[in-house]
């Protein structure tokens, strides 16, 4: 396993049991799974059904019974676990912060474990206040019963980042905000990981979660057995059976827009003029543009408000008054159902996009997000009709083996069908 | 002689008292605090040991102090040593106790999040455990405290040190002149010792207690 690592690390996982002391059976009974490195892995299961227990096996909080865990293709089943879990990043609900050390302290916590001088933990507790969003100025010597819950779990994002661990593990740590905060840390989530490439394996009972922030899902029944283990894609167009389906819920169609970013759809330039610029050279910029509207920005290039060429007629002068705020804008990787929301909201049939800082990037419009969503539902539809093409044939196969006599075939035809 | 006049008379002689009692319960503190978080880290995770050890500190506390220091003296002899053995011992009980309430009330998911960064079982006591249940602790010292205040005056029935010498010669010679005035001025002395320690302890907190924590 490496020391540290921007490309995260894989994680395999060979028939891991675990049975606690006085109960008959198992809470997590023969789990087995390969994680790639890099990979967004997502845990969705009723409650109870042994995900935490999985997940904490990982860095061996709860040891095994039975089976072995390897990290970048090391066993650690045997390996000191104090070690092994200061390379393996842990957050979990409600951050766990510890209440009387400041937020600077909270995140140095491992970096100085691990022996770190003192200059470059002062540097990366900035860094990282910086990476999940929080000024580091302001934040650094807080405490956490002075930050709201969505700037803690920001903070225990940041802990479990500190020493830059190749694998992340995360139990529900967004379970404890409310939605819009969630909604909000779960793009930063995704925002992050394009950028560090962590091998995350993230726990949650909530399946929308599970498809926002997921490369691969899997869908746990009681003792943690995979029901299914896939993309998101395939299992919202493919459950593998009535659980997984229940699971998935309804609005299929709906949630598939949850899958596709902002940012992989055409996000086009518009029209924009600065809130200091003259009255008169926004006049020219609309005449020029060949559009009836401009997007006003304030001071730091954030979206601002919407001026038609009426609202700059009778704005005398004043741009105080005139045009219409902008409601409501989306990042590069808000997803298109946040996108079709937000044009929704907005009278003007389009929403600005926004980087890191609010700054205005782009915008996308109602009839580019028609026609993403017309392509996405059609590729959809032809990758089920495919994978049930394969299953006939495979079924097929499988058929005529067994008139052949053959039991090879049928052996390796089981392994692939229990994929 | 009224009060004051005593008072002024023998001033020196109640100074050095007053400083040997604040001594002895000083000491007997540190050591029982000590002693007291030893025995609470000890036995905070193991039910029946936690329960043990609170009951047998408890049971000692019941043991009448005359009696204690009386039963000592056979074995360690007059003086220092017994006032301090029973001080010590009568310190015990509420900081164990609260070392043990304060230590097993830390929030599990803390202790989870402690070991899950990868913090080793010392450490986690050191960094995480202690540091938050240290305002019971101090709450526990500060009580015992004001507890072997009233106690140590005891000890001078086997020939220990502080105020509680004067306090036995006033009750030893009630009627004569100055016997009024060496209780009063004996137990004067023990409250107003009493409120400088409490007041010690607010600066201690205010000192030692995470501003995160802090009520
Ligand atoms: N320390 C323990 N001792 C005994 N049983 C336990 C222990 N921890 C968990 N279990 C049991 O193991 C099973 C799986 O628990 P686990 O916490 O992994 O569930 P989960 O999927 O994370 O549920 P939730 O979504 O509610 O967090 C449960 O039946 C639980 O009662
Ligand atoms: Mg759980």
């Amino acid at each position: 396993m490496p020391e540290t690592g921007d490309h995260g690390a894989s994680i395999e996982l060979e028939s891991l049991t675990k049975r606690f002391p006085g109960s008959a059976q198992p809470a997590v009974d023969n789990v087995s799974m390969e994680i790639k490195a890099g990979e967004v892995v997502v845990f969705v299961g009723p409650s109870g059904c042994g995900k935490s227990t999985t997940l904490k096996m990982i860095n061996r909080l709860i040891e095994p019974t039975g089976g072995r865990i390897g990290i970048g293709g090391e066993d650690v089943t045997d390996m000191d676990p104090v070690e092994l879990r200061r390379r393996v990043g842990y957050a979990i609900q409600a951050a766990g912060l510890f209440p009387h050390m400041t937020v600077a302290q909270n995140i140095a916590l491992v970096p100085k474990m691990i022996g770190w001088p003192k200059a470059r933990i002062r540097e990366r507790t900035e860094e990282l206040l910086d990476l999940v969003g929080l000024d580091p100025g302001e934040f650094h010597g807080r405490y956490p019963r002075q930050l709201s819950g969505g700037q803690q779990q920001r903070v225990g994002v940041a802990r479990a980042l500190a020493a830059d661990p190749p694998v992340l593990l995360m139990d529900e740590p967004f379970g404890a905000v409310d939605p819009i905060t969630r909604d909000h840390l779960q793009d930063e989530l995704i925002r992050l990981q394009h950028e560090l490439h962590k091998t995350i394996v993230f726990v949650t009972h909530d399946f929308d979660e599970a498809i926002k922030i997921g490369d691969r899902i899997a869908v746990l029944r009681e003792r943690s057995h995979i029901a299914q283990f896939d993309t998101p894609e395939a299992i919202l167009t493919n459950p593998a059976d009535d659980f997984v389906s229940g699971f998935v819920g309804a609005g299929a169609a709906l949630k598939r827009l949850n899958l596709t970013r902002v940012r992989d759809v055409g996000i086009t330039d518009y029209p924009t003029a600065m809130i200091d610029d003259p009255l008169q050279q926004i006049f020219n910029r609309l005449r020029a543009g060949g559009t009836n509207e401009v997007l006003l920005l304030d001071r730091r290039r954030r979206p601002y408000k919407w001026l038609r060429r009426g609202d700059l007629m009778r704005a005398r002068g004043s741009l105080a008054r005139a045009g219409t705020p902008v409601h409501d804008t989306v990042t590069r990787d808000a997803t298109l159902r946040d996108a079709l929301e937000a044009v929704l909201t907005d009278n003007t049939g389009r929403v600005a996009v926004t980087g890191r800082h609010g700054e205005y990037t782009g915008v996308v419009d109602m009839q580019t997000l028609m026609s993403s969503v017309h392509d996405l539902l059609e590729a959809d539809r032809l990758d089920a009709l495919e994978h049930q093409h394969e299953l006939e044939e495979l079924r097929a196969a499988q058929t005529h083996a067994e008139q052949e006599g053959d039991q090879g075939v049928t052996g390796a035809g089981g392994a692939v069908g229990a994929r | 002689m009224n009060f004051w006049q005593y008072l002024e008379n023998r001033h020196q002689q109640l100074l050095t008292d007053a400083y040997q009692h604040a001594s002895v319960v000083f000491q007997c503190m540190v050591v029982a605090t000590l002693l007291g978080v030893l025995i609470g880290v000890v036995t905070y995770r193991s039910e029946w040991a936690g329960n043990l050890a609170t009951t047998t500190t408890a049971t000692i506390l019941t043991v009448p102090a005359l009696a204690l220091i009386g039963l000592l003296i056979p074995v360690v002899g007059l003086g220092v040593p017994p006032t301090v053995i029973a001080l010590t011992l009568y310190g015990l009980l509420p900081v164990v106790r609260n070392a043990i309430v304060g230590l097993r009330g830390v929030d599990p998911s803390l202790v989870d999040a402690a070991d899950g960064i990868g913090m080793s079982r010392p450490v986690r006591l050191l960094r995480v455990e202690l540091p938050l249940a240290w305002p019971p602790i101090l709450t526990g010292i500060r009580v015992a405290t004001q507890m072997l205040m009233g106690i140590a005056a005891i000890a001078a029935y086997a020939s220990g040190p502080g105020l509680g010498n004067i306090i036995f010669r006033g009750l030893a010679s009630l009627g004569s002149a100055n016997a009024l005035n060496q209780v009063l001025a004996g137990t004067l002395g023990i409250v107003v010792l009493a409120l400088l320690f409490d007041a010690a302890y607010v600066l201690i907190g205010r000192l030692t207690i995470s501003r995160g924590i802090r009520a």
